[in-house]
Order: structure tokens, then sequence, then C-alpha cells
């Protein structure tokens, strides 16, 4: 079912206050995947906020839809939306990086709340999803898994085993999102190691695809529920971001893959995000 | 093994059975039990004999195919989904072409995840060094949260398949390729997870060691005993973390000589874990480790290679007479020194 346009404003807004939330945690943890951690945002807002299967209060209960973050860099951008789901309190983001904090730049299921998967080196969360998603078969269980890669993972190996295998074992409960905000670490993903024809690529390895505005909640909503119909093989959504969303100074830079900011840079990106949401 | 002999294995068994036939049976008839006991390979379901298990349970098998990283990851996954996974490809493949993945995907998020590694040390000979696996002991037993088990036999790989289902956390076990003969004769010894056993009782030096080397060490001490009237004890290390160290504190203190035998590496196997241990400890001891030397091992058959690198019992039987040849200073005099 298509978004209303109540739901749509409440993403919106839950949207506005997590980058918000990103900012207020980068500052404190002295620095942070900001970049893509911005470009993500969305993507885990329609899942946290309007597609998942999932119970704060309870946030081992079996019968929860699973997401993997297997961009696991992306922590300081994830931490803020659990604590807005209510796994644990906001404040909590304030110790983010410190030393014996539950937070630093990749997250631990064991002391983050609403982890379902430890992650950080790349290309291993596909295949800890495809477990997953093979778990829910074998206890012909219907919930689902979600597996939200970064572009520049494309670049390995173990992606590409995951993504036969899930398509081998006919994972229809498994969609993948990719974050395509087309940069990693040392610039460009075309330039440091092309992935294109990524959708192409996917295809040929038996995923259903569909490309999106990664910031697009109706575009978003509209390609989750096809991939919830499909049968018989997994999903892959294309969703095309940008990278550092909303921050005017860091949008399509890829020297804010990671960085810090002082608190008037912080400042600066607020009233930025706040002029994106039309609160400023 | 005929269906009726159930968990029990006896000699008639492993003279039919390899001890890797004996895995893939007592995996097979725990998967009757353990519902969720799922079982996962890379390719090599009829090399490992992990395959049994999937002809009996063929919905709780999976065959990844030849990608090592995908099944460690899968094997995490399911273990997330509740499921207690049983892992196995050839050691070199577990332990370092998908190192990573066992220690990020499971050792890190603690993950009752167990690798049955087989074909480790030189026990694939001819296959060449791509194929030997000598490193294994010393990746794993870094790994926190990992327990890492060395099986003397197939009657000790049975026990120990049966022991590790209701051991918490991740477990790395390695068999050889299956032509290893028994030192037990049965298995009813009590076999314990962390606890060593005495294999044969001496006062004169002792052999500490893993795999198949135990049977050398149990052969060595008997040859020397009947010979020469030595008294070696034997002790059968078969898990090297959490390493027994009760047990090497007493050899140290009874006999003060200590010989290590593995079929791995010298650099951060057993020796080395042994080594660790009397060195904390402060006591004077002679130690010698026999092992695979700081190389890459040559291509041949396994028997002759364990002659060439000294771990088998003539190996043991020479290292035993150069270090019962050599003094021990006393801990006193070791102290006025200081």
């Amino acid at each position: 079912m298509a978004l209303t346009d109540k739901e749509l404003e409440y993403l919106t807004e839950t949207a506005w206050k997590i980058r918000r939330s990103i900012v207020q945690t980068t500052l404190w943890a002295g620095g942070g995947h900001i970049g893509g951690g911005l470009s993500q945002t969305d993507i885990l807002v329609i899942l946290y906020f309007h597609y998942m299967n999932i119970d704060p209060q309870n946030p081992e209960w079996e019968e929860r839809d699973r997401l993997v973050l297997s961009k696991g860099h992306g922590g300081v951008g994830y931490a803020p939306v659990l604590a807005e789901k209510g796994y644990f309190s906001g404040e909590l983001l304030k110790k983010f990086n410190h030393t014996g904090s539950p937070f630093g730049m990749h997250l631990d299921r064991h002391k983050v709340k609403g982890l379902d998967a430890s992650t950080g080196s790349l290309g291993h969360g596909l295949p800890i999803a495809v477990g997953l998603a093979m778990g829910a078969k074998l206890h012909k269980k219907p919930w689902r898994t979600y597996c939200i890669m970064g572009d520049g993972e494309m670049a390995e190996g173990s992606i590409w085993e995951g993504a036969m295998a899930a398509s081998h074992f006919k994972l229809d409960n498994l969609t993948g999102f990719i974050d395509r905000n087309k940069h990693c670490i040392d610039g460009c993903t075309e330039e440091v190691m092309a992935i294109e024809p990524i959708k192409d690529k996917w295809a040929s390895f038996g995923w259903n695809v569909l490309e999106v505005d990664g910031h697009d909640f109706r575009q978003l909503a509209e390609a989750i529920e096809k991939a919830q119909l499909t049968t018989d093989k997994p999903t892959v959504i294309n969703c095309l971001t940008v990278k550092g969303k909303g921050v005017d100074y860091m949008e399509g830079k890829p020297e804010w893959h990671y960085g810090g900011l002082d608190t008037k840079m912080a400042e600066e990106a607020l009233k930025s995000i706040d002029r994106l949401y039309g609160k400023a | 093994m005929t269906e009726q002999s159930g968990l029990t294995y006896s000699v008639y068994d492993t003279d039919h059975m390899t001890p890797t036939e004996i895995y893939g049976h007592v995996l097979a008839k725990l998967g009757e039990e353990r519902k969720e006991i799922v079982a996962l390979t890379a390719d090599l379901a009829k090399s490992t004999k992990i395959g049994k298990f999937g002809d009996k349970h063929p919905e709780r098998f999976f065959n990844v195919g030849i990608a090592e990283q995908n099944l460690m990851g899968i094997a995490s996954g399911l273990a997330l989904a509740g499921f207690i996974p049983f892992v196995s490809t050839f050691a070199v493949f577990a332990a370092l072409r998908a190192g990573e993945q066992v220690r990020t995907d499971i050792c890190y998020q603690n993950l009752n995840c167990k690798i049955i590694a087989t074909h480790s040390g030189l026990s694939f000979g001819t296959a060449g060094t791509t194929h030997h696996c000598t490193e294994d002991l010393a990746v794993m037993r870094s790994f926190a949260n990992m327990t890492v088990i060395a099986p003397a036999d197939g009657f000790e790989t049975a026990n120990a398949v049966r022991a590790c289902v209701d051991y918490p956390g991740p477990v790395y076990m390695r068999i050889g390729r299956g032509f290893e003969q028994t030192v037990y004769e049965n298995e009813n010894y009590g076999f314990q997870i962390g606890k060593a056993v005495t294999m044969h009782e001496g006062s004169d030096i002792t052999v500490i060691a893993c795999g198949p080397c135990v049977l050398q060490a149990v052969e060595a001490a008997r040859t020397l005993k009947e010979n020469q009237g030595i008294e070696v004890r034997v002790i059968n290390m078969h898990t090297i973390k959490p390493l027994d160290r009760e047990a090497i504190i007493e050899a140290v203190n009874d006999t003060r000589k200590i010989i290590t035998v593995e079929n791995h590496s010298i650099v951060g196997g057993l020796g080395s874990a042994v080594a660790e241990v009397i060195t904390e400890e402060g006591k004077s001891c002679r130690l010698k480790r026999l092992g695979i030397p700081d190389i890459f091992a040559i291509v041949g058959q396994t028997d002759d290679l364990y002659n060439l690198y000294k771990i088998d019992a003539a190996g043991i039987i020479e290292a035993v007479g150069e270090l019962l040849g050599k003094e021990v200073e006393e801990d006193d005099d070791w102290e006025d020194e200081v």
C-alpha cells in the first residue's frame, strides 16, 4: 500500500530528527562516518519506522524482522535510529566513541540493543543476512531480513558469494539495499573500482533488481512492497543517494566519508538540515 | 558400523571407519536428536564426510559451493537465527581463507558455530603446501571466545563432536584426512573439553602431544620403557584452548623435562601454548618442541613427512634421548643467581 500523506509526514519528521541526531552524535564522538551515515538515513527510517515488525521493548523477540547493516561503518548514522525507535536513550549517544562506551564506529550487538548483527568488516553483512534468511525459512517463519550494503562494498568478493547463494537458495524473504552514494574512502567508486553496470550484475546473479531515489519515501515504499511480493528470488534495491545528504557543505564530497565537527560546523550542519525540512 | 550401534563406537567400527567417517556418522546421529543442528560445507561434503549428515537430514544441510567466506558468514547468520551450525571444510580454508569471518562474524559475536576442519596439518601430505595446514592452531587459539580441539583419533573425535554440541560458543576442531590409526580402545575414558588425558605413566620425562601425534608418543613411550627402561609420561592435550594448565604444571614438577609434539608449526601451536604456561610458572624446565619447523613443508606421503619432521615415534625417541642427557638447573640455584 502506498504511503498515506500522514505516514509520509511522520517518516519525514523522523528523518529530520535523526539527521540532526547524527550531526550531534558526530560532534560528541569527535568524528565519524557522517557522509555515509546521512546517505543511508532514509532507508533505515522507512524500515524501522514503517515496515519492520519489531518490538524495542523486546529486542531479542524471535519473530522479529532482522536488519544487517553490511556497511557497518554507518554506525554513527544507525545508533541514532535505534535510539529514536526506543531501544535505548538518546542521552547515551553522548558517550559515542568514548573509552568503555557501548558505541563505537562499528556497532557491537552485544552492547547495542536492537542490533541484529555486529558488522564493520565490509563484505561480511550480506552472507550473515543470507544465513538469517535461510534460518527463517528453516523455522518456517514469516520474518524478513533486510541488508543494507554500501556501494564501495560491491568490490568485496564475499558480497558476490552471498549474492550467488541468496538466489541459489531462493531467498525471497531477503531484501538488499545498495546505498549508492557513489563514493568510497579514496574517491568516486567509478574511479577507485568501477562497479557499474551494478544493476546488470545483480540481475545476472539471479536477483530481482529495482532502483529508486534513496531519499524518496514513496519510491522506497513502492520498491519494498514489490520486494515483499516477489517470490522465489531475493530483491535488491539500488538506492540512488547523496553522500552527506542534508548538510550542504558535505553533499557529494568524498572527503566527508569520515570527518570530525567543531561546534560551529555542527551548527551550520543543523541549520542546513533544518532548511532541507523547511524548519529554518 | 551398524545402525544398531547407536552412538557407541567399537574397535570394529574404528577398524572400518576413519575418524572423518566417524565424525560424519556421529553428526548424522546427533541430528536425529537435535533439530537445531544444521550442517554446512563448501563443496567438500564427501571429502569431509559432513555429507553423511546431509544424507540423513537434507533439509538441514547446505552446500554453499566453493566460497568459504560465505560459508562462515551464512553459518553465523544461522546461529543468530537460533541454530547450531556445524561447518566443515579443509583446515587451511577454514582457518586462513575464511579466517576473518571466523574471527569477526563467529568469535566476536560469540556464536554457537562448530567448525570441524579436516585435512589439518600434513594429513594431506601429497596435496602439497597449498593444502597443508600447519598454522591453524596458532590462528584459532588467538581468537577470543574460541575453543580449540585436536582429537587424537576417531574415538576422541566422536567424543569431542558430541561434547561440543552443548559447549557454549564457537569451537574449532581439527581432524585429519581420515587415514589415522586409533590410540584409544574405546570411547570410555572420560573425555572432557579442557581436561588432558594421561596416556602413559612416567616420571623421567613428559611428552605432551595432540592429534595423531598422541599415538606416536604412546608408541615411543612403550618402546623406551621396554628397551631402555625409560619412564615417559604421555599426555594427550586434546584441547589446545582452554589449555589444561594443571596437567602441564604437574608434569613440570614431576619430570622437569617436557617434549611437545604436534602436526603443526612449532610457531604458535601446542608447543607455544605449553611454553607460555611453563614460563609463567617460573619453574626450571627443559622444553623441546617437535613440530614442523618454520618452513613450508615439502610434498610427500604423510608418514614420510612425520618421519622427516621428527613427529613420529622415532623422532620422539630421539628427542627423549637428547633431552634426558641435558641438565636442568635446580630452582633454588637459579634463585641464588638472581
